[in-house]
C-alpha cells in the first residue's frame, strides 16, 4: 500500500513540475511581463527599471532557475495592490474556498449516494422517476440564476438569510445550497447508473442466494463496487469547486479564491493570479492522489 | 406419504419482454429427496436455470412472473411464504453455486468475509463464524486456509474459486444444494475434482443436490436421476441409466446422438509437404513462461488439434501464428516464408490466407454491423479478391455454404442464435478464401447439438476446399471427431503429439492419460467404470 502511495505521488509530482513550467511561461512569454505586471499608465523608464529589478533581462533559463528557487522557498512575489506576500493573500482566501468545497461535497456525497442507490434499487419505480427528474433539473439549472433567485426569495422576500458576506453560520447556507445543486444532480445520476449495474451483477445474485437482507445488499455488496465511477465524477466536481466557484462566490460576496482571482485579474494583480493558480492546482493534485488512494482502498484489484 | 425434500409442481414462469411474453418454463414438475442427486439437462433456452432461480427466489419480478405452480420444501410452499421467512430459507436450508465463480464472488471483499457473511447473516456469532470459515476452507481442499481467508477472489484459480463457492454454500449445512453448471467453466481435471468433492460432501451431510447442466458427461458422473428440458417443457425423466439407454422422447434421442466422441476417428494419409512449419516458438510474459519452445508441421487439408488446460499456452500460440502477439523466439514458415519476420506490408498480403474463428461469436462480431457488412468488409480491405459488384452475390453464396440463407444478409448479429453467429464468423473467415483457419475454442460455447453441426460444417469445408485447420479445444470428444493430428500441451510445452488414433487409443504420456481419465463419458456405465478405476488408483 505504501509503495502504491509513493508511486502515485511521484507521478503527480511530474505533472506538478509541468505545471510550474506552464505558469512560468504564462507569466514570461505571453507578452512583456513588465507590461503585464505594471499598471497600464506606467512609463517606459518604469518598465525598464522593473525589468532590471526582477531580472527580466536575464536569459530565460536563468530566469526559470530563479523562479523555481523562489517557488521552492514559498516566495511568489508581492501582491501589488495589498503590499503583502501574494501567497499569504491567496492562502487566506483559499481556506474559505476549501471549507466551502469540503462542506458542500460532503453533503453532496451523502445525499447523492443515498438517493441514487435507492432509486437504483427500485429502478423504474416512483422514487426513481421522481429523483431522476429532480437530479436532471439540478444538473442543468444555471448557478448564477439559482443564486439570484435564492437571494430574492430567502434574503429579500422571506428575510431569513443574509444576502452576502460572512460572519455567521447563516452566511454559509445560501452559497452551500446553491453550490450543492449541480454536483448533486450529476452524481445522483452516476450513482444510479452504476448501482443498477452493480445490483444486477452476479455477486448480488450470490448474496441473495445466501439470504442477505436488502440493506446490506445495496449498501455493502453493490455500493462499494459501484463507487469507482462515482468517485471519479465526485473528484471532477470537487475540483471545479476548489478552483473557486467564481460566480457563486462573487454573487454572495464570499471571500474565496474564485472571487480573489476575478478581483486580481480586474486589478492586474498578476502575482496573486499566478499564486492562486499554483495553490489551487496543488490542491487538485493532492485531491487526485487521495482519489487514487480511495480507488485502491475500495478495489483490491487496483492495489495489485 | 412423507413429503419430498423438494417438490416442484406444475411450475410456469413467464417473462415480459419488449418482444412479447416468453413462456420460459411451462408446467414442469419434479421432486428430489435427501441424499439424492437430480440433474436437469437441457440446452440454452430450455428454461433449465429458470426453475432453479424460482426455487431460490432469484427471478426479478418484473419482468418475471410465476404464473402457476408450487415449490414445496418439505411440504411448505416457498412461493407463498412471507418475504422474511422466505429469505431465511436461502443459505440456511437451500444454497446455490453458480457457473462462473469469478463473477459470482464479490470482487471487493475477501473470501473469508464472504463465507463468514453466509453464517452471520443467519445469526451466527462473528467468532464462531470465523472458526467455521477456516474449517470449511480446509474441508473443500483449499491450501493454507489461514492465509486464504484474507485473499480476494481474483487471487485464486478458477477451480479454487469454485471451492470457495462450495464452502460458502455449505456453511450452514443446507438440506438442498442447487448447482447451476458448476463445472462448465473449469478444466477437465479440475471439473473431475470439483464433482468428486461435491459427491463426498453430499455423503457427509446427506443433502439433496439439484444439478443443472448441458453436459451428459456430468449427468453420468454425478446424478441419480435426470429430467430433460426442451423449450420450457419437461420432456423426459427417469434414472440416468434408463434415460441414456432407452430415451423415449425424440429430443432426448437427438441430444444423446449429438454427444461427440463416438464416430470414426480420422486416419490421415501419409504426411504431405508441410504448408506450415513451426519451430521452437517461445514467449514470456514478465516472469511467466507462456511457451517454452513449441514445434509442429501442418500440411494442406489437415487438422491439427491443440488440446490442453488453461495456462497451457495453446491460445498464445494461435495468436502468435496470426501475429496478434509477437513471439520472443522461434520461426513459423508458411509456404517457405517466416511469418514472424514479415514486414507489416507483407503481412497484410499474407493475412488473407490465415484466418481465425474465435470462441465467443457474440463478442467477435461487431453488433452494429449487418451480416452483409461483416462478411464483405474483408473485400473492402483486400479489394483485389472481388469487385464490389459481386459482393452481394458472394455473401449470399457464403451464407448458404455455412447453412444460413441469403435473406439473413441484412440482419444484425443479435438476431441470431449462438450457433448461427458462429456460422457467420466462419463465413467471414471464408470470405478471404484462406488456406488455414485457426479455431480457438470455436465450438466450446455452443450447445451440443449445434456443436455437432458446426463440426460437420468445418469438416466439409476441409474436404471440399482443402483448408487446413488448427483446432484449439479443451473438449476431448470434439477433438476426437474432428482432428487428424493431436498435440497435447501443458504449461507451455508439448507433452505429446501424434495422429488422433495414436493419441486417443494409445496415449504415451501420463498427463495425456490423466486428461482422458478426467474427461467425462455420457454413458453412465462407462463413467461408472472410469470412477471405479479412479478409486482403485487412489487406494
Amino acid at each position: 500500500m505504501l509503495s502504491f502511495i509513493r508511486k502515485r505521488s511521484l507521478s503527480s509530482l511530474i505533472s506538478l513540475i509541468g505545471l510550474l513550467v506552464l505558469v512560468f511561461f504564462l507569466s514570461r512569454l505571453t507578452g512583456d511581463p513588465a507590461a503585464l505586471f505594471l499598471p497600464v499608465e506606467a512609463s517606459a523608464e518604469m518598465k525598464q527599471q522593473f525589468r532590471e529589478l526582477h531580472g527580466l533581462n536575464d536569459p530565460l533559463l536563468v530566469q526559470f532557475g530563479h523562479y523555481v528557487g523562489s517557488v521552492m522557498t514559498g516566495d511568489l512575489g508581492e501582491s501589488l495592490r495589498k503590499a503583502r506576500p501574494a501567497l499569504d493573500v491567496v492562502l487566506e482566501a483559499f481556506i474559505w474556498t476549501l471549507w466551502l468545497a469540503a462542506i458542500t461535497m460532503s453533503l453532496v456525497a451523502v445525499a447523492a449516494i443515498v438517493v441514487g442507490s435507492l432509486a437504483a434499487f427500485r429502478s423504474g419505480g416512483f422514487f426513481d422517476r421522481f429523483s431522476s427528474m429532480i437530479s436532471l433539473i439540478g444538473a442543468s439549472v444555471p448557478d448564477f440564476w439559482l443564486a439570484i433567485v435564492a437571494i430574492v426569495v430567502f434574503s429579500i422576500q422571506l428575510a431569513w438569510l443574509p444576502t452576502s458576506g460572512t460572519g455567521s453560520v447563516l452566511h454559509w447556507i445560501l452559497p452551500i445550497a446553491v453550490l450543492f445543486v449541480r454536483p448533486f444532480g450529476i452524481i445522483v445520476q452516476v450513482v444510479r447508473g452504476s448501482m443498477i449495474g452493480a445490483l444486477s451483477s452476479a455477486y448480488v445474485k450470490t448474496a441473495r442466494a445466501k439470504g442477505v437482507k436488502a440493506g446490506p445488499i445495496i449498501f455493502v455488496h453493490a455500493l462499494r463496487n459501484a463507487m469507482l465511477p462515482v468517485i471519479t465524477v465526485m473528484g471532477d466536481q470537487a475540483a471545479s469547486l476548489l478552483n473557486g466557484a467564481v460566480i457563486v462566490e462573487t454573487i454572495f460576496g464570499f471571500p474565496g479564491v474564485g472571487k480573489l482571482m476575478i478581483d486580481s485579474i480586474l486589478q492586474r494583480d498578476f502575482n496573486v493570479v499566478l499564486a492562486a493558480i499554483l495553490v489551487t492546482a496543488i490542491a487538485i493534485f493532492i485531491m487526485n492522489v487521495l482519489i487514487d488512494l480511495a480507488y485502491a482502498l475500495l478495489d483490491p484489484r487496483i492495489r495489485h | 406419504m412423507a413429503d419430498h425434500l423438494l417438490e416442484v409442481r406444475n411450475l410456469s414462469v413467464d417473462f415480459f419482454t419488449a418482444a412479447g411474453v416468453v413462456h420460459a418454463v411451462r408446467g414442469i414438475s419434479y421432486h428430489l429427496d435427501r441424499g439424492e442427486t437430480l440433474a436437469i439437462l437441457g440446452e440454452s433456452g430450455s428454461g433449465k436455470s429458470v426453475s432453479s432461480s424460482a426455487i431460490m427466489n432469484l427471478i426479478d419480478m418484473p419482468p418475471g412472473h410465476i404464473s402457476s405452480g408450487e415449490i414445496l420444501l418439505e411440504g411448505k410452499d416457498l412461493l407463498t411464504m412471507a418475504p422474511n421467512d422466505r429469505r431465511e430459507v436461502n443459505g440456511k436450508r437451500i444454497a446455490m453455486i453458480f457457473q462462473d465463480p469469478l463473477s459470482h464472488l464479490n470482487p471487493v471483499y475477501t473470501v473469508g468475509w464472504q463465507i463468514r457473511e453466509a453464517m452471520t447473516t443467519h445469526g451466527m456469532a462473528q467468532q464462531e463464524a470465523e472458526a467455521e470459515t477456516l474449517r470449511l476452507l480446509g474441508r473443500v481442499g483449499l491450501p493454507e486456509p489461514e492465509h486464504a481467508v484474507g485473499k480476494y477472489p481474483h487471487e485464486f484459480s478458477g477451480g479454487q474459486r469454485q471451492r470457495v463457492m462450495i464452502a460458502m454454500a455449505l456453511a450452514l449445512r443446507p438440506d438442498l444444494l442447487i448447482a447451476d453448471e458448476p463445472t462448465t467453466a473449469l478444466d477437465v481435471t479440475v471439473q473431475a475434482e470439483v464433482l468428486a468433492l461435491l459427491k463426498e460432501l453430499q455423503r457427509e451431510t446427506g443433502m439433496g443436490v439439484l444439478i443443472i447442466t448441458h453436459d451428459l458427461g456430468v449427468v453420468a458422473e454425478i446424478a441419480d436421476r435426470v429430467v430433460v428440458m426442451e423449450k420450457g417443457v419437461l420432456v423426459e425423466s427417469g434414472t440416468v441409466r434408463e434415460v441414456y439407454k432407452n430415451p423415449s422422447h425424440p429430443y432426448t434421442k437427438k441430444l444423446i446422438a449429438a454427444a461427440p466422441g463416438k464416430g470414426e476417428m480420422h486416419r490421415p494419409a501419409v504426411k504431405a509437404e508441410p504448408l506450415l512449419v513451426v519451430r521452437d516458438v517461445r514467449k514470456r510474459f514478465g516472469a511467466f513462461d507462456a511457451l517454452k519452445g513449441v514445434s509442429f508441421d501442418l500440411a494442406a487439408g489437415e487438422t491439427l488439434a491443440i488440446v490442453g488446460e488453461s495456462g497451457s499456452g495453446k491460445s498464445t500460440l494461435a495468436r502468435m501464428l496470426l501475429r496478434l502477439d509477437e513471439p520472443d523466439a522461434g520461426s513459423a514458415h508458411w509456404k517457405g516464408r517466416d511469418l514472424f519476420k514479415l514486414s507489416p506490408a507483407e503481412l497484410y498480403k499474407l493475412r488473407r490466407e490465415l484466418q481465425m474463428v474465435f470462441q465467443d461469436p457474440t463478442q467477435s462480431l461487431n453488433p452494429r454491423m449487418t451480416v452483409y457488412q461483416l462478411i464483405s468488409e474483408a473485400w473492402a480491405i483486400h479489394p483485389d479478391i472481388l469487385p464490389k459488384a459481386k459482393w452481394q452475390e458472394r455473401v449470399a453464396e457464403l451464407l448458404v455454404q455455412v447453412g444460413l440463407s441469403a435473406d439473413h444478409m441484412g440482419r444484425y448479429p443479435h438476431q441470431f442464435s449462438g450457433g448461427q453467429r458462429q456460422r457467420i464468423a466462419i463465413a467471414r473467415a471464408l470470405a478471404l478464401e484462406p488456406r488455414l483457419i485457426v479455431c480457438d475454442e470455436a465450438v466450446s460455447a455452443l450447445d451440443v447439438s449445434v456443436q455437432a453441426q458446426v463440426i460437420r460444417l468445418l469438416d466439409q469445408l476441409r474436404r471440399d476446399m482443402g483448408i487446413s485447420f488448427i483446432f484449439i479445444a479443451h473438449d476431448l470428444p470434439v477433438v476426437r471427431d474432428f482432428a487428424d493430428y493431436v498435440m497435447v500441451m501443458r504449461k507451455g510445452e508439448v507433452v505429446e503429439m501424434g495422429t488422433v488414433t495414436q493419441v486417443f487409443d494409445t496415449p504415451r504420456e501420463a498427463y495425456t492419460r490423466a486428461l482422458f481419465a478426467a474427461s467425462l463419458d455420457p454413458d453412465p456405465d462407462v463413467q461408472a467404470a472410469h470412477r471405479a478405476a479412479r478409486l482403485e488408483r487412489a487406494s
